[in-house]
């Protein structure tokens, strides 16, 4: 009785000690193009993110918000509108129903035509079902605002994306056909490790490192999220700079009215009170105590 | 506002002030209305919140020219066109969803204000239940508003509040279901439930400006109370609404706006959930439910009570317990600067809620490890949720009987010229 139960304390004060391994690391902190009030997508990034995402995670995740014109809007990728065509010409998108009112032809095939710039992004499973039956019964979430519906947003996804190359601590167990994430809730993640070195090939010399690739991929994914941060950085100073500059005019206003002289031009009240009391207003703000 | 000091200039200002005096109304309301000479920064915050519920409307009415109440549609016309594809869409919903907790900072400050200098005391006891009447109005809009998205956060929020009413199986079995389903209009949180809180969203706020109209009136009828809690003795106390209080209010409105827009242009999902960004999925429920962090304090004294019945009663109790204030304080003295030991009470009582905020926003089994004990935070709300009642149905009543207070100053006047000389 007594041996286990100081074996019992040893166990807990080693428990209490070491990592808590039910609950996932706190991500990795990185420094974003796109932080801070003046921040805004490094273009370079964007290309190379698109080109992992259509490369790697489109194979099972879908970006269902995001149209082929977007690539071409301000404030995202900067493709030109001609480059965009060109991208949305090559995916496949199911085709409306044709002059038969046909979406299937003889041999029952889906009729498929190729995409123009309205069109979103298609997605890679036809709907839930085929999507968590191509993975082992698990769901790849739409990434159309993944970085937004995740605590940590890009610091997290980044973290999830090169997390994989940590061994399972002692003891843990890594569930079946689940691989081990320390910064996934539950350390279980269905995800296989989807970035390797050189799984791209960037265009612009960039190496193809897996932190490259998902730092690409995650600023990528940010602008997906957030398509209009440029233009809401941009008219926040605009906005912010005229209210401080109105907030001026006004305090000036407020001291002129409250701390003028009766005599001032502008100034001419109907103050109650004898002639003496008019001068002094009072500042009540200089005088509360609270 | 005893007699009206409004003179028409004109001619066609006389014919039509005889014929509807509205110009009167205003000029006695807004410019010539006398004001204490003394009222400080924080009598600021009802202009502000006068200025919030005009943002609030207008870019609510947009934002549902392009919101589609539908279980299936409604998450898409928020994240996909208004977010992306509205002009401007994206700002508009920014600054309506921060602009509710804006309300709400505001709203509790004009409150703890109003309990700080004695606002609610005779002759303005019904000034605050008004009041009292709008801040639970606007509860249930910011509830209903949170729902309209259908994210996890919303589903999931409108079902745990809305089977609250659930706790009534307790004392006539079957009832609380019965008005469960009922406020549901189905046998789950789904598509009925989101039209219905849609058109309730959209009634309640034009129901709020009635009741704020109600509470201008009940203030301009005693006047403003002021930080000295006594009472206007004559002309040289006060000094008119215009310009004297318009360039001050419009001064720190401004300077609240840059505050608020900072959240809306640099840091617009601060107040919210990530949760709230994955569409409402029924089969999934989400590791931790919490409310927006203005409901957050009675979220904790919900969760401290372990019978669901006597939860929902002590949350609601809680709301309630506000309307019987200007009974509850028993003092002759209004102002918490002439009571000294009130004064302590006081700011203990604004960080009991502070500390409910945070029990709320915390796990349901959270705990502080001090010096290797644990210790759970739902005793600190235990204990918070008691000082809270016990802060106005036992030491209000009983401390104002027996407080010695400071001496009152003769008049404002004579109180601030005096500070002036200093």
């Amino acid at each position: 009785m007594k041996p286990a139960l100081v074996l019992a304390l040893a166990a807990m004060s080693v428990a209490a000690s070491a990592e808590d391994l039910t609950q996932p690391q706190a991500p990795q902190v990185q420094s974003w193009s796109f932080d801070g009030p003046l921040g805004h997508y490094d273009r370079g990034a964007l290309q190379r993110g698109f080109q992992v995402y259509k490369e790697v995670c489109s194979a099972c995740h879908s970006l269902n918000m995001v149209a082929y014109h977007d690539l071409a809007a301000p404030g995202g990728p900067g493709f030109s509108e001609a480059q965009a065509k060109v991208l949305a010409a090559e995916a496949h998108i199911p085709a409306e129903p044709n002059d038969k009112g046909d979406v299937f032809d003889e041999r029952g095939n889906r009729i498929m035509r190729s995409g123009i710039l309205a069109d979103h992004f298609p997605p890679p499973f036809v709907n839930e079902q085929a999507a968590r039956a191509a993975n082992g019964g698990a769901l790849p979430p739409d990434l159309s605002l993944i970085i937004k519906a995740r605590q940590g947003g890009p610091d997290y996804v980044y973290s999830i994306l090169t997390g994989f190359n940590q061994h399972p601590p002692h003891g843990f167990a890594v569930q079946e056909g689940k691989y081990y994430n320390p910064f996934f809730p539950g350390r279980n993640i269905s995800m296989p490790p989807p970035l390797k070195p050189n799984l791209v090939s960037f265009s612009d010399g960039t190496p193809a490192t897996v932190s490259n690739e998902a730092k690409a991929v995650v600023t990528f994914l940010a602008w997906a999220s957030e398509p209009q941060l440029e233009a809401r950085h941009r008219i926040g100073m605009q906005v912010l700079s005229f209210l401080v500059l109105l907030a001026g005019l006004l305090f000036l206003s407020y001291r002129k009215i409250w701390h003028g002289k009766p005599e001032d031009p502008g100034l001419v009240h109907d103050l109650p009170g004898t002639g003496t009391e008019k001068a002094p207003v009072g500042d009540p703000d200089s005088l509360s105590g609270g | 506002m005893a007699h009206s000091s409004y003179v028409p200039k004109t001619k066609l200002g006389r014919w039509f002030d005889q014929r509807l005096p509205i110009v009167r109304l205003v000029s006695d309301s807004f410019v010539t209305y006398p004001t204490p000479r003394n009222l400080n920064f924080w009598y600021v915050f009802g202009a502000i919140l006068t200025l919030m519920l005009v943002v609030q409307i207008v870019t609510g009415i947009v934002l549902a020219m392009h919101y589609v109440p539908s279980a299936d549609a409604a998450f898409g016309s928020v994240e996909q066109r208004i977010m992306r594809e509205v002009n401007y869409g994206w700002l508009i919903r920014y600054i309506h969803a921060n602009g509710a907790s804006m309300f709400f900072l505001a709203v509790y400050v004009h409150m703890f204000r109003g309990l700080y200098y004695g606002s609610y005391k005779a002759p303005r006891e019904i000034l605050w239940i008004l009041g009292v009447f709008i801040y639970l109005l606007m509860t249930a809009t910011a509830f209903f508003g949170y729902v309209l998205p259908w994210g996890q956060m919303s589903f999931w929020g409108a079902t745990v509040i809305t089977s609250l009413f659930s706790a009534i199986d307790q004392i006539i079995p079957n009832l609380g279901t019965a008005i469960t389903h009922w406020l549901w209009g189905d046998f789950a949180v789904g598509d009925a439930t989101l039209n219905r809180f849609f058109s309730l969203h959209y009634l309640l706020p034009f129901v709020i400006a009635g009741v704020v109209g109600l509470h201008i009136w009940a203030l301009h009828v005693p006047g403003n109370n002021n930080p000295l809690g006594i009472d206007v003795k004559g002309p040289q106390d006060t000094v008119p609404f215009y310009p004297f209080y318009t360039v001050k209010d419009g001064f720190f409105m401004v300077l609240f706006v840059i505050f608020y827009l900072a959240f809306v242009f640099y840091a617009p999902n601060f107040f919210g959930n990530p949760d709230n960004y994955i569409q409402a999925n029924p089969l999934v429920t989400p590791t931790d439910i919490v409310p927006e962090w203005y409901l957050l304090p009675f979220y904790a004294m919900l969760r401290a009570i372990p019978s669901k019945l006597i939860g929902v009663l002590v949350l609601v109790g809680a709301l309630l317990t506000l309307l019987f204030v200007p009974w509850l304080d028993t003092s002759k003295v209004r102002s918490c600067r002439f009571r000294p030991l009130m004064k302590q009470l006081f700011w203990l009582f604004a960080a009991d809620c502070i500390l409910l905020g945070y029990v709320g926003s915390q796990t349901a089994d959270a705990a502080w490890h001090l010096g290797g004990i644990d210790f759970p935070l739902v005793w600190l709300a235990r204990f918070g949720t008691l000082y809270y009642f016990g802060f106005f149905w036992v030491l209000m009543p009983w401390i104002g009987k027996r407080e010695v207070t400071r001496p009152l100053p003769e008049s404002i006047a004579q109180a601030v010229l005096a500070k002036g000389k200093h």
